[in-house]
């Protein structure tokens, strides 16, 4: 069971704001999906190598060749803020 | 200040030479790659896709000049290569970051457990590299007043990530370092170096601990430095800071800082009360590297000489000094350039040591007065080196062959043709020379007087009269002979 702390945690990441209520709510739904992925930790895995990927697929490479982009005003037509040809967001500070 | 010891790790982020993005096929922004100020900056937003600007379902292709230019560098840095490498996501959330993650390498570097040997004064220092790895950049963002605008051209452009162990104890030895890797990359055509746009950025982690303590103090790291100089000072900086922190008692934290450029101090950035958790894990969009050993050794063949090895060849092949190797290697171009006049001077009798003196001396001096580059140098090695023959065979004198380099320099003009057109052939015309001197011992009989005195010294000003009569073109010594026989005989 994840402790509150590390739902508050996890959340952050995500730049959830959970209440504490949500925290228990989704607390307790986490730690149930966290237990059942855990059922593969029953698995003897020794005899298998780690694998990064299950694509039978290798060097899938393309060349250094630039094609065309987006125009600017495409690029930008799903941005709810737009100012001088960019897009705009609520100020971030560090 | 002996006291303790100082202990320093750099990681160098490099933008590759490529024309289009890591993941993308996107132009990469021409000021990101160094192209020089004839280059007009792209509009923001106008070199992207929906790859580089993290849109569901959009697909990534790695670049395969980006992959081998990171290869060719873990080879140069005597890395370790993988069989297997692949790309991990690095999550974390920031508005120049689109998909929420950025694609980099964490458990499989292209090389790792390299080094790289640099020279602080006498002395050769080996310094590990632990990881070489490719990720790519993110968008930039500029705040204007409650907002933040968002340029993503600069989104997927590939970076190589170079990092140090912690084998560095001076600001020296992280400037030597710096410079060397900057020689490197830009020797192997990897990285501009141009460090004016962006093409190279550094992270130092400094601690120090007690002279004799083996135990490393708090690591503090330093971000966002984006010119040898922010390195340099932020190092000297954070090394004073610590140790006065040290003598006061006070704790060292590990902690992020950044750097102030206008103070000159470095500040607390972010504590590391909630480290950051990144939650990288293997890329499921883009499948694995095979690295097996015919590319490797493909690319290893592909690979220019390295800056050390152009050192070792120019000490036995032209019998240089340190100096001069040191002058000459500095840069590609500056190295080809005098191969090219030294090869040129072969068939013209010039030896490698004048080619060297004259582009290390003149040659330079006009460059940087001009504050130009030997690249853009409009005087073709051979034509130095034609310059150098007719100097050499007495058809000019020195202050002439300095004057006709300095219009070489400007008009690209070959040396013969200026000799030729401004009539500075050098007077080696035994007879008109004889007669000159004859007319300028007439013209002085008082200094005539003085050298039969027994002092010999004013042959000196005698020569001078005839290089006055001739604006300087008489061949010196052939004067100077002819004086003193007329003066011995007379």
């Amino acid at each position: 069971m994840l402790t509150p702390e590390e739902v508050g945690h996890i959340a952050g990441l995500a730049r959830l704001g959970l209440s504490p209520e949500e925290i228990q709510t989704f607390g307790k739904q986490l730690s149930a999906i966290l237990d059942y992925a855990h059922t593969l930790a029953r698995l003897d895995t020794e005899q298998v190598a780690p694998t990064a990927t299950v694509l039978a697929l290798e060097n899938v490479l393309a060349p250094d060749r630039a094609e065309p982009s987006l125009s600017q005003e495409d690029a930008l037509a799903n941005s709810p803020q737009v100012q001088d040809g960019q897009f705009r967001v609520t100020a971030i500070m560090e | 200040m002996s006291d303790y010891e100082t202990v320093i790790g750099i990681e160098t982020h490099a933008q590759l030479c490529t024309a289009s993005k890591m993941f993308c096929r996107c132009q990469v922004p021409a000021s990101a790659v160094g192209g020089g100020d004839s280059q007009q900056p792209s509009p923001p937003n106008s070199l992207v896709c929906p790859v580089c600007l993290g849109m569901p379902g959009a697909l990534p292709v790695a670049n395969r000049q980006a992959v081998e230019q990171v290869l060719i560098a873990a080879l140069a840095l005597n890395c370790r290569i993988p069989e297997r490498s692949w790309f991990d996501r690095k999550n974390y959330h920031y508005p120049d970051l689109p998909k929420g993650y950025q694609i980099s390498q964490s458990q499989s570097p292209l090389g790792r457990n390299g080094w790289i040997d640099i020279q602080v004064d006498a002395t050769i220092k080996r310094i590990a590299i632990s990881d070489v790895h490719l990720e790519e950049d993110t968008g930039k963002l500029t705040h204007v007043g409650g907002s933040s605008l968002i340029d993503f051209n600069r989104s997927g452009v590939p970076l190589m990530e170079i990092v140090t162990a912690p084998d560095m104890s001076s600001v020296d030895e992280v400037r030597e370092y710096a410079l060397e890797l900057r020689r490197l990359l830009r020797y192997l055509g990897l990285c501009s170096g141009n460090m004016e746009q962006g093409a190279m950025r550094f992270e130092a982690n400094v601690s120090i601990r007690p002279q004799g303590s083996s135990t490393l103090g708090a690591r503090v790291e330093i971000k966002n430095l984006n010119s040898f100089r922010a390195l340099l000072r932020s190092v000297e900086y954070e090394i004073e800071r610590q140790q006065r922190a040290l003598q006061q008692g006070l704790p060292i934290d590990r902690e992020t800082r950044g750097w102030d450029e206008e103070k000159g101090v470095t500040y607390v950035q972010r504590s590391k009360e909630t480290a950051e958790d990144y939650r990288y894990f293997p890329e499921p969009d883009l499948p694995v590297l095979e690295i097996d050993t015919v590319w490797v050794e493909r690319l290893r063949q592909q690979m220019a000489e390295l800056p050390q090895q152009r050192r070792t060849r120019f000490a036995s092949q032209y019998g240089l000094s340190p100096y001069e190797i040191a002058l000459l290697t500095e840069d590609r171009d500056t190295a080809e350039y005098f191969e090219a006049a030294a090869n040129a001077g072969r068939e013209l009798d010039i030896s490698p040591k004048v080619a060297a003196n004259w582009i290390t001396g003149d040659l330079f001096g006009l460059l940087n007065a001009a504050h130009r580059d030997i690249g853009d140098v409009r005087i073709p090695p051979r034509q130095l080196v034609e310059l150098l023959a007719l100097l050499a065979e007495n058809a000019i004198n020195i202050p002439t062959a300095k004057h006709v380099l300095r219009v070489m320099f400007e008009t690209g003009q070959a040396p013969k043709e200026i000799v030729v057109a401004e009539g500075l052939g050098q007077i080696a015309d035994r007879d008109r020379l004889a007669s000159l001197a004859d007319s300028v011992l007439d013209a002085h009989p008082d200094i005539v007087a003085q050298y039969k005195g027994g002092k010999q010294t004013v042959l000196r000003f005698l020569v001078g009269q005839v290089m006055k009569a001739t604006q300087g073109r008489a061949d010196p010594q052939l004067a100077s002979q002819l004086l003193e026989e007329k003066l011995r005989s007379a």
